[in-house]
């Protein structure tokens, strides 16, 4: 029997997506080429943010998907949520001015903000280099672990009668007139109400199956962990205006350090951004760009052993927004990609809008901003 | 900035990388040569600083050693340094990136020799986490490196040749072996003959430990294993049971033997991080190793970089030397490495390839773990918590079974329980193991944040 939603992609926006669908009685099918939570969700880390968005489409979904995930830490849980706040700092009086000024804007939109003069910070994080103008502490912020988010919202919907198949790769649509009525894959033709296109990073090649342009590319990143440790780090920790200070000479390479502790005591540390397509060779220079600026951020990290690197790829779209919603030009088939760096934390909210447009009811929010044909009618090679 | 490029740099020196630094100097290549020990010798010719003579009866060949220590002398050494990594390629030449405490050096080279050998394969089993139980290759070390015993009374078990010199060196040294026990039923090489007899010194020097255990009445058990270890703070004794021919324990034959120290090895692991992280191709050898792949000159899929050793295939130190002797002589961009030598590799490869073939590692050690019993050591994680990650969260390979479960992601970082979290892995999929998703390590040695940042006080151009 075709299921009433075929999602592409077991990553954490089409768990996500499987569970919301599911609860609300669909029967939901989910096939992704290689294992669970196997591509960017199991290659980033797990910040649900919304110190990082300034006011405007995105900030109203991340605010929305912050509630959800606190709702799937209960409903669902076994995924480490930790609601442990950011905390955002600033090196010099200006930038904590700038700092200060975007806090004010985002609490009018609805964001938990407190202002951390210099002479504070050290209470919240006692390891912060003393040379900070001061900062602003955001305890709508919190963490998970993507991989296990995504395994166990997939579990949960499994409980409510979805399907999951690893190793299906999507090879083409099944089509009646314009209308997209399942997909083709390794593994025969599976009929479907409807289908989702979860595929991330790839979810630019999914649309073209079907014929139509959402360009999404891979953004580059790494990560550096640690070796386990007593809480050194509490918060999540990171400084916008370090991109300046400490970036690198090289224009495609972009770093800003970002340190948080972790329930298993490791430090993540990040964050890079790169174009280089799916390179997946390690990058000394990267790594040592990260490194450094985690030190400037806590000079105790200097004694501090990585053990561990990794690199994913981000999906990104030409003006940084996520894809969410029904793609006119192909009737049937709906996206649910290109999250860049913000897929896990927006998962909750885009699964979310999309079971509400597949039981037809009014979206929690407005997704015009979002829309999959908003990129125009040239279809890049 | 950096000073002119070796022609070769050669990571390890033990037998593999003696061998290919002295076959480079030779053939008139300006060569360096980097190992985390502080003096040449690997696990095999280990010993302590510049005392050799006090554990020369627990040494094979020190003549070749002392040969091949003369050979390197030429080259310039880096000795104490971990390599975190090696980057580059043959067109841009390449960059071993290596730490010693707080300092970092960089060594440039136009071509590598990677000889990263090996360490001891684990396998779980109940108390395999109380102190006082060690791999087989551990207790050598400590007894080679410091003429330290692991106990008085000892247990030795796992599966393969190795274990017999381990025995041999406990009891040359005065602990009591209460039993060897190995797991497989190695009589079955004479089949194997034909692969045995070109090689006759290797005979020669498995009768000579087996005439040795003799001598201190070591019982030697063949299709019984150490299945449990037991104790409060420290091991006090160890449950042996006889196997079946999948490895599982033959009911009723249960006995338990008391010691105050054990010492098991399952084969051994090549360490492969370095050669992964250049995106060297590579195979799964007879013993279930994955290794790397290499031609008859030892060069693999990746120009410029050669590996010689157990890291494109366990066979023992006699076949490393002759792997890094041709790997040395490619290196040095010699047309050819001489007939002789070709042969000799030859021959040592069909042995070890003959004893792979006698000391399998069967699936049934996985029914000796109960649902608590560690599987990672470092993140506490039990067999159990894996099964969880495979049975229900809907794990399909090692990876991700690693990722939802912690197994392999502390200190270690799965080195010590990779294999046995692929084994488990695979038991339930139904597929062969897969290595290659436990052995990359991107960062091969721990490198401190300070360094990694790469002060450039900290970063010695070589
Ligand atoms: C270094 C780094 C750090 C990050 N940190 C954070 C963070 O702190 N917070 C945050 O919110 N986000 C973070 N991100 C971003 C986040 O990881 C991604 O936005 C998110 O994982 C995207 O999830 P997804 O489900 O859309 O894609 P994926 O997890 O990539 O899932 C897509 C799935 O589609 C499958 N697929 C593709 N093509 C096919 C096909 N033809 N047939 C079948 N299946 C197919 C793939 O196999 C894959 O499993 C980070 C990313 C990186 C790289």
């Amino acid at each position: 029997m075709p299921a009433d939603v075929l999602v592409i992609g077991a990553g954490v926006v089409g768990a996500a997506t499987a569970w919301y669908a599911a609860r609300s009685g669909h029967s939901v099918t989910v096939v992704d080429r290689g294992p669970v939570a196997g591509g960017t969700t199991g290659a980033g880390e797990g910040n649900i943010l919304v110190s990082d968005k300034p006011p405007g489409a995105e900030l109203d979904l991340a605010l929305l998907s912050s509630g959800l995930w606190r709702d799937l830490a209960v409903e669902v849980g076994g995924f480490e949520f930790d609601p442990k706040g950011g905390l955002v700092v600033a090196a010099t009086p200006p930038g904590y001015e700038a700092l200060v000024s975007l806090a004010s804007s985002q609490s009018g939109a609805g964001v938990e903000t407190v202002v951390v003069p210099a002479g504070e910070l050290a209470e919240h994080e006692p390891h912060l280099t003393p040379s900070l103008a001061g900062g602003v502490l955001y305890p709508g912020d919190a963490q998970v672990q993507p991989m296990l988010a995504a395994a166990r919202l997939l579990r949960a919907a499994r409980a409510r009668g979805a399907t999951v198949r690893t190793g299906v790769e999507v090879t083409g649509f099944l089509r009646s007139g314009d209308r997209v009525v399942g997909v083709r894959t390794s593994a025969g033709d599976l009929p479907a109400g409807a289908v989702v296109n979860a595929a991330g990073t790839w979810g630019g090649d999914i649309a073209s199956l079907a014929g139509v342009d959402v360009p999404v590319l891979p953004r580059r990143g790494f990560i550096l962990v640690t070796e386990p440790l007593p809480r050194l780090v509490r918060h999540k920790v990171f400084a916008a205006e370090y991109v300046a200070n400490v970036a690198s000479d090289d224009a495609d390479l972009q770093t800003s350090p970002v340190v948080e502790g972790t329930e298993s005591g490791t430090i993540l540390i990040g964050a890079s951004r790169e174009r280089v397509g799916y390179d997946r060779t390690l990058s000394v220079r990267v790594l040592r760009a990260l490194a450094a600026q985690a030190v400037a951020l806590f000079p105790v990290l200097a004694d501090v052993k990585v053990i561990r690197t990794y690199r994913g790829f981000r999906p990104y779209c030409p003006d940084h927004l996520p894809v969410i919603g029904p793609d006119p030009r192909a009737p049937g088939l709906f996206h649910a990609c290109g999250h860049e760096g913000a897929g896990i934390g927006l998962a909750a909210a885009t699964g979310r809008l999309i079971a509400q447009l597949l039981g037809e009811e009014p979206p929690s929010l407005d997704l015009a901003p979002f829309r999959p044909e908003r990129f125009g009618p040239v279809v890049a090679p | 900035m950096a000073t002119s490029p070796y022609d070769v740099a050669v990571v390890g020196a033990g037998p593999a990388g003696l061998a290919a630094a002295a076959a480079a100097l030779a053939g008139g290549a300006r060569v360096a040569l980097i190992d985390a020990g502080r003096q040449p010798g690997g696990q095999y010719w280990r010993h302590r600083p510049g005392d050799l003579g006090a554990v020369a009866d627990l040494h094979h060949d020190l003549g070749a050693f002392r040969r091949l220590v003369a050979g390197a002398a030429g080259a310039v050494r880096h000795f104490g340094q971990h390599v975190w990594t090696v980057s580059g390629s043959a067109a841009d030449g390449f960059t071993v990136h290596a730490v010693a405490g707080d300092a970092e050096t960089e060594v440039p080279a136009r071509r590598l020799v990677l000889a990263p050998g090996a360490y001891d394969r684990q396998v779980p089993f109940r108390g395999w986490d109380l102190p006082g139980v060690h791999t087989a290759g551990g207790a050598q070390a400590l007894l080679k490196g410091h003429e330290v015993l692991v106990g008085r009374r000892v247990v030795v078990g796992g599966t393969g040749p190795f274990l017999l010199p381990v025995a041999a060196g406990l009891a040359a040294r005065g602990a009591r072996v209460a039993g060897v026990y190995e797991a497989n039923r190695p009589a079955g090489w004479i089949r194997h003959a034909g692969a045995v007899l070109p090689v006759a010194a290797k005979l020669t020097e498995g009768a000579g430990y087996a005439a040795a255990l003799a001598r201190h009445r070591v019982p030697f058990h063949t299709r019984q294993a150490i299945v449990a270890a037991h104790g409060g703070d420290a091991v006090e004794a160890v449950t042996v049971a006889r196997l079946d021919h999948d490895w599982r324990i033959v009911a009723g034959s249960e006995r338990v033997v008391e010691c105050d120290a054990v010492a098991v090895g399952w084969g051994f692991t090549p360490q492969l991080e370095l050669p992964l992280a250049l995106g060297c191709a590579t195979r799964v050898d007879a013993d279930g190793s994955l290794v790397v792949e290499v031609d008859e000159r030892q060069t693999t899929s990746v120009p410029g970089v050669h590996v010689a050793g157990e890291a494109c295939g366990v066979g023992g130190a006699a076949l490393a030397v002759a792997e890094g002797s041709i790997a040395g002589v490619a290196a040095a961009g010699v047309t050819s490495a001489p007939a002789s030598l070709r042969r000799r590799r030859r021959a040592l490869r069909r042995f070890a390839a003959a004893m792979h073939a006698v000391h399998p590692v069967r699936a049934g050690w996985q029914s000796w773990l109960a649902d608590d019993t560690l599987v990672c050591r470092c993140e506490e994680v039990s067999a159990g918590e894996v099964r969880t990650a495979l049975d229900e969260l809907g794990a399909t390979d090692v990876r991700t079974a690693k990722l939802l479960s912690r197994a392999g992601m502390g200190w270690c970082q799965g080195r010590v329980c990779g294999y046995a979290t692929a084994c488990l892995t695979a038991s339930c999929t139904g597929t062969a193991p897969d290595l290659r998703g436990v052995s990359e390590r991107p960062i091969a040695a721990p490198i401190s944040l300070g360094t990694l940042a790469g002060d450039p006080g900290h970063i010695g151009q070589q």
